[in-house]
C-alpha cells in the first residue's frame, strides 16, 4: 500500500536505510521495479539527499527510515529542510501500536521528537488512514511554502490490509494556502515602483520555490525596469550571474554593491525572502531610509523581523504575474532620472572591487581555485552543491549560477554534511549531469561514509575539497572577535583523502601547487565516476566582505588589504 | 501604508489583520483557535508557544463540535502587537488550524471562566467567608463542619478579586478552568 501510493503521487526514487520496523515496506519494495531505492550510509544522508533531490528538480524527496536510531538519525536532515522550506516527505517505521508507549526495542517518540521539525506529521494508527495520509503528506509537503513532513507507520499498520485510497486531485481541502496575493497592495507596490529613486530587488529562496516560472517572471520585470537586483544566498540562479542588473549576493558575505544598494535604497521589493539575521545585520539600522515590501507565501515572514509598508501574501509567480500586469497597464513607468544617477552610484561601488585576490606563488588561493572551477566547468550541465564554511561562502561569492535549481546549499541551519549526501540526491535526479559538492575537508567528513553509496550506485559525484587544514569560518571568527585565540578549530589527524578514495574504489586527485590547477580541474571533470578532489589552500585566508555580527550594512569589512578603501566610501552612502 | 488583509473566506486560515503601525507596549489579547479534534494537536500549539517564547496566560481546550472532530482552544496572551501578529500567524500556519480568532481586535467579547476554591476555618472567619461567597454569587458544592468548597464563575478579574478576599479567611486550595471566550452580538 506504501509503494502503490508513492508511484500514485509520482515518485521514482526513495532513499532509505531498513530496520526491523520498516520491513514490510521494504518487502514491497522488493518486490517491484518502478521505484529506484537508494541505500545510504547513514540516515541523516538519506534526508539531505532527498533534500538534494527536492532542490535540484522542484519535486518533493523521499526517505524512508526505521524506528527508533533511524528517525532519529533524520532529525537534523529534517531542522535543515525545515529552515530552507524545502519538501521532503519521510515515513519512519514504528513499534507495532500495541507496544506503543511500554519503551519497546527501538521505540522513540518520533512524531514528539520531530514536531519542532517538521511543517506537520503524522502517526497513522489505522490501516485504513494510510493512503489518504500518504497523499496528504505529498500535499502538505509541497502546497504553499513547502517543507519537510513526516508520516510514522507503525509496523503492525504496515501488515494488516486495508483499501486503498488514490489520491483526490488539489490534495485534501483543508489546507490550501492563499496562493494569489491582494490586487489593491499590488497596485500600491507598482505605484512605488513608478517613482522610486532607488529601488533594489531583493530576492529569495522563495522564487525558486515558486518555480521556474517565477524566475522567468523575475527576469522579465528586472530587464523591464532596469532595477538592481541581489539575493539571499538561498535564491541564487533565480535571476543569470550573467545579467547586467546583477549586483551579486547579499548579507553577510554578500559583495559590497549589493550590501550597499540595500543599505541606501528608497524601495526594498522582497520576493521571497525572509529578513534573514545574516542579511539584515543590525536591525534598527537596516536600510533607514527605504519604504520596504515585502512578498511572502508564508503570512508569518512578514514583520517578524522588519516591519514593512507593503506585505502582500501570496506566491511569487502569481504576484509577479500581476504585478507586471498592472504595471504595463499603468504605461510601464519608471522614474528614469533617479534610476540613471542610482547606477552611477551602484557603479562607483562596484568599483571597490570587493572580491578582488592575488593569487601568488605556488599556495592556491581557495578564492582562484573557485575561479578556475567556474572558468572550466561553466559550459557543462553543471549543479554545485557545498557543504558549511568558508568554502561555502566563497563558491557563492566566485560561482556563477546561471539558472535556479542548480545551486543546494545548507541555508538556514548552515548544516555541515549537508553537501555529500545533497550532491548524491542531486545526481540521482540529474545522471549526466556534472555534480560538484563544493567542501571543507572537515565538513565533508561529517558525512563521508556516503561514498560508499556513490560507488555502489554509479554516481560520479565531484568532491571538491578546498582543503585548508582548519575549521576555516570557526578560524575566522576567533581571529576576529576572540582575539586570535584558536581553540580547537584545527583539522587535526586528517585523513590521506587519496588513499581513503582508493580505499573506497574511487579516483582521488591531489593538488597542491597552482600551475597544476586547471588540469587537475580537467582530470576530475573527464573521470567518469566519484572523485575526491583534495585542493590543498591557503590555510589562513579569510573570506570577505563581512559584515560583523551585530553591524549594519555599511560597516563591512573588505579584508585586511583593502580596509582603508571601506572606510573611505562610507560616505558614500550617505546618498 | 496598508494592513495586511486575508480575506476570510480566501483560506481556511482566516482573519489576519497585520497592522502596520506597530506600538512597543505589551498587549493582552484573548485567541479563539479552531482546530481539528486530533492526537497531538494541542502538544503543537503549545510547541509553538514554548518554542518561540511566547506567553501563555491561560489555555483553555475542549471539543465543541463532535461530528466535525473541531475542538476550541481559547489562549490568553500578552505581547507587544508585533508578537501578537506573529502569535496569530504561527499559529495559522498549523496544518490543523481552521481559524484564528483574536477576540480582542474583532470587537467586543466575553469571557469566563470557572474556579473551585478550599476555605477552611471556624467561627467569623467561616461566616465571613459564606457572606462574601454570597456577594460573589458563589456556590457552595461542598461543605464540613470546618470547610467549603466554593463554585465561582465569572471574568478572570472577578476570580481573582475572590481569591484574594478568602486568602486571609483560610484559602487552601483553587482550581481554574482558564477562560473560555466568545464574541459578542449574532456572527459567529
Ligand atoms: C554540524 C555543524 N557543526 C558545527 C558547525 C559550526 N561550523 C560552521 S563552519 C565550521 C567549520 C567548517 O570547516 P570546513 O568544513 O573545513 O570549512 P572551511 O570553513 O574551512 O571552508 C563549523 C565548525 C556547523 N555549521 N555545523
Ligand atoms: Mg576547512
Amino acid at each position: 500500500m506504501v509503494v502503490q501510493a508513492l508511484k500514485d503521487q509520482g515518485v521514482d526514487v526513495v532513499f532509505g536505510y531498513p530496520g526491523g520496523a520498516v520491513l514490510p515496506i521494504y518487502d514491497e519494495i522488493f518486490q517491484q521495479n518502478e521505484i529506484q531505492h537508494i541505500l545510504v550510509r547513514h540516515e541523516q544522508g538519506a534526508v539531505h539527499a532527498a533534500e538534494g533531490y527536492a532542490r535540484a528538480t522542484g519535486k518533493p524527496g523521499v526517505v524512508l527510515v526505521t524506528s527508533g536510531p533511524g528517525a532519529t538519525n533524520a532529525v537534523t536532515g529534517l531542522t535543515d529542510a525545515l529552515m530552507d522550506s524545502i519538501p521532503i516527505v519521510v515515513l519512519t517505521g514504528q513499534v507495532p501500536t500495541f507496544m506503543i508507549g511500554n519503551d519497546a526495542f527501538q521505540e522513540a517518540d518520533t512524531v514528539g521528537i520531530t514536531r519542532p521539525c517538521t511543517k506537520h506529521n503524522w502517526l497513522v494508527k489505522d490501516t485504513e488512514k494510510l493512503s489518504a495520509t500518504l497523499h496528504e503528506a505529498f500535499h502538505v509537503a509541497t502546497a504553499g511554502r513547502p517543507g519537510p513532513v513526516l508520516v510514522d507507520i507503525p509496523k503492525d499498520v504496515q501488515f494488516a490490509s486495508g483499501t486503498y485510497q488514490a489520491p483526490q486531485k488539489g490534495g485534501s481541502r483543508r489546507y490550501q494556502p492563499q496562493v494569489k496575493g491582494d490586487l489593491e497592495a499590488i497596485t500600491e507596490l507598482v505605484a512605488a515602483l513608478e517613482t522610486a529613486k532607488r529601488p533594489i530587488f531583493y530576492t529569495g529562496g522563495g522564487v525558486i520555490n515558486s518555480g521556474p516560472g517565477a524566475s522567468q517572471l523575475l527576469r522579465e520585470l528586472v530587464e523591464a525596469t532596469g532595477f538592481p537586483i541581489t539575493s539571499t544566498l538561498m535564491g541564487l540562479g533565480a535571476y543569470p550571474a550573467s545579467g547586467t542588473h546583477w549586483l551579486g549576493m547579499l548579507g553577510m558575505h554578500g559583495l559590497y554593491e549589493a550590501n550597499m544598494a540595500m543599505h541606501g535604497c528608497d524601495l526594498m521589493i522582497n520576493i521571497g525572502a525572509r529578513f534573514d539575521d545574516r542579511i539584515t545585520g543590525r536591525v534598527d539600522a537596516f536600510s533607514p531610509n527605504s519604504k520596504k515590501v515585502h512578498i511572502d507565501i508564508d503570512p508569518s515572514s512578514i514583520n517578524k523581523v522588519i516591519r514593512v509598508d507593503i506585505p502582500i501574501v501570496g506566491d511569487v509567480a502569481h504576484v509577479l504575474e500581476d504585478m507586471l500586469k498592472i504595471w504595463k497597464a499603468r504605461g510601464r513607468k519608471t522614474n528614469k532620472e533617479g534610476l540613471a544617477k542610482w547606477w552611477s552610484q551602484i557603479n562607483e561601488w562596484r568599483k571597490v572591487d570587493c572580491l578582488k585576490f592575488e593569487q601568488k606563488g605556488k599556495v592556491i588561493k581557495p578564492q582562484y581555485a573557485l575561479k578556475r572551477l567556474e572558468e572550466l566547468t561553466k559550459g557543462h550541465d553543471r549543479y554545485i552543491c557545498t557543504e558549511v564554511g568558508q568554502h561555502q561562502m566563497w563558491a557563492a561569492q566566485y560561482l556563477n549560477f546561471e539558472d535556479p535549481n542548480r545551486w543546494m546549499t545548507s541555508g538556514g541551519l548552515g548544516t555541515m554534511g549537508y553537501g555529500f549526501p545533497a550532491s548524491i540526491g542531486v545526481q540521482m535526479a540529474h545522471p549526466d549531469a556534472l555534480v560538484i559538492n563544493v567542501a571543507g575537508e572537515a565538513s565533508w567528513l561529517m558525512n563521508m561514509q556516503e561514498m560508499g553509496t556513490a560507488m555502489q550506485f554509479n554516481l560520479p559525484v565531484k568532491q571538491f575539497i578546498l582543503n585548508n587544514e582548519r575549521l576555516g569560518m570557526v578560524r575566522q571568527w576567533q581571529e576576529l572577535l576572540h582575539g586570535e585565540r584558536y581553540s580547537h578549530s584545527w583539522s587535526e589527524s586528517l585523513p590521506d583523502f587519496v588513499k581513503l578514495a582508493e580505499a573506497f574504489g574511487c579516483k582521488g586527485i591531489l593538488c597542491k601547487d597552482a600551475d597544476d590547477l586547471d588540469d587537475a580541474i580537467m582530470e576530475m571533470i573527464n573521470y567518469d565516476g566519484p572523485v575526491i578532489f583534495d585542493c590543498l589552500v591557503e590555510k589562513h585566508e579569510n573570506c570577505f566582505p563581512m559584515i560583523p555580527s551585530g553591524e549594519p550594512h555599511n560597516k563591512m569589512l573588505l579584508g585586511e588589504a583593502s580596509t582603508k578603501d571601506a572606510i573611505g566610501s562610507k560616505g558614500a552612502v550617505m546618498v | 501604508m496598508s494592513a495586511l488583509q486575508i480575506k476570510k473566506g480566501s483560506t481556511k486560515h482566516s482573519a489576519y489583520n497585520l497592522r502596520p503601525n506597530f506600538s512597543d507596549v505589551e498587549e493582552r489579547h484573548t485567541l479563539a483557535v479552531i482546530v481539528d479534534n486530533e492526537a497531538g494537536v494541542l502538544a503543537r500549539v503549545i510547541g509553538l508557544f514554548s518554542g518561540r517564547g511566547y506567553n501563555i496566560e491561560s489555555l483553555t481546550v475542549a471539543e465543541i463540535d463532535h461530528a466535525g472532530h473541531l475542538s476550541r482552544i481559547t489562549i490568553v496572551t500578552t505581547g507587544t502587537p508585533q508578537v501578537i501578529e506573529q502569535i496569530k500567524a504561527q499559529l495559522g500556519r498549523i496544518v490543523p488550524v481552521h481559524e484564528v480568532h483574536d477576540l480582542t481586535v474583532e470587537g467586543a467579547s466575553v469571557e469566563r471562566e470557572l474556579a473551585l476554591f478550599k476555605v477552611e476555618g471556624t467561627g467569623d472567619k467561616r461566616v465571613e467567608a459564606l457572606r462574601l461567597a454570597d456577594i460573589f454569587r458563589a456556590n457552595v458544592v461542598d461543605s464540613t463542619l470546618s470547610s467549603f468548597v466554593f463554585e465561582i464563575t465569572g471574568a478572570p478579574e472577578k476570580i481573582d478579586a475572590f481569591a484574594e478576599l478568602m486568602r486571609p479567611l483560610g484559602l487552601l486550595e483553587v482550581a481554574r478552568t482558564g477562560v473560555a471566550a466568545l464574541s459578542r452580538g449574532g456572527a459567529a
